[in-house]
């Protein structure tokens, strides 16, 4: 029988900007995947504990805004015993190669997983030529 | 004449202070923190109850089992990542695989009170400590 894969944590990474935030609060880089189809780019972010209302997806001058916000609230009343992570904000962004159709994106939230479609404009999809 | 260099000892002494400082960090050394099986697992204390509380992004519940014994708890399933068929995938960062982990609290747990929920990606594990386990105050006479 083959040994199953077990799955290992994989490490929260701390964003990195050059200015300071005025909340002293930790921001993490969401792990995601991107993958393309035929007339879409599929970005898939994993936000643990963000809720739907405190998300913000922005597109500008070809980058994409991704930004979760989590709710410290719920963890107030809590004394930690033992803890293996560390929570906080999420935020990332993405240069995206090609054009996007802003005002068709798609955003959708579940299990913590935020899964964007961005639709690519008309004149970015790939055409078939005919060769006669 | 060379002017832009400095004590060519400084840097040497620079560069042996600078391997130094990461040793001390605590890069390289034992630490349980963040460096575990997955999922992680945040235990904290609630009143005289525990709340474990699991960041599992992405997870069907279908997918998902939780034990109780005594004082451990077993949290096992799997997580699956997947991408429709012919697809170009250009980052490719989440994982997907099967977990299995157990957890053993220090107190005892009354297995009938356990109440798991799942929302937003994080499983909370609210566990009760078991009457037969609770400190009992003597009334001296």
């Amino acid at each position: 029988m083959a040994a199953k894969q077990e799955l290992q944590v994989q490490q929260k990474r701390e964003i990195e900007t050059k200015e300071e935030a005025t909340l002293p609060t930790r921001t993490y880089v969401p792990t995601t995947d991107i993958f393309e189809t035929q007339d879409a780019l599929n970005v898939v972010l994993e936000m643990p504990g963000v809720e739907k209302t405190n998300i913000d997806v922005t597109v500008q001058e070809g980058i994409l805004n991704v930004e979760g916000r989590l709710d410290f609230s719920k963890y107030k009343s809590l004394q930690p015993l033992y803890t293996e992570y560390n929570v906080g904000h999420y935020a990332r962004s993405f240069r995206l190669s090609s054009k996007i159709d802003e005002s068709k994106i798609a955003a959708e939230l579940r299990d913590g997983v935020l899964t964007l479609t961005l639709p690519k404009v008309e004149e970015a999809k790939p055409r078939t030529i005919q060769v006669r | 004449m060379i002017t832009g260099f400095a004590d060519p000892f400084d840097v040497v002494l620079n560069l042996q202070r600078a391997l130094e400082a990461r040793l001390a960090s605590g890069w390289l050394q034992d630490s349980t923190t963040s460096l575990g099986p997955f999922p992680p697992i945040n235990v904290f204390q609630q009143g005289e109850d525990i709340l474990a509380i699991i960041e599992l992004p992405g997870i069907e519940k279908s997918d998902l089992q939780i034990q109780a014994q005594e004082n451990t708890i077993r949290i096992s399933g799997r997580k699956s990542v997947d991408f429709p068929e012919g697809v170009s995938v250009h980052r490719r960062e989440r994982v997907a695989g099967e977990f299995d982990r157990t957890l053993s609290l220090p107190v005892h747990i009354d297995a009938a009170g356990i109440k798991a929920e799942y929302r937003d990606g994080i499983l909370a594990l609210f566990l009760p400590r078991s009457e037969s386990d609770k400190p009992r105050t003597i009334a001296i006479k």
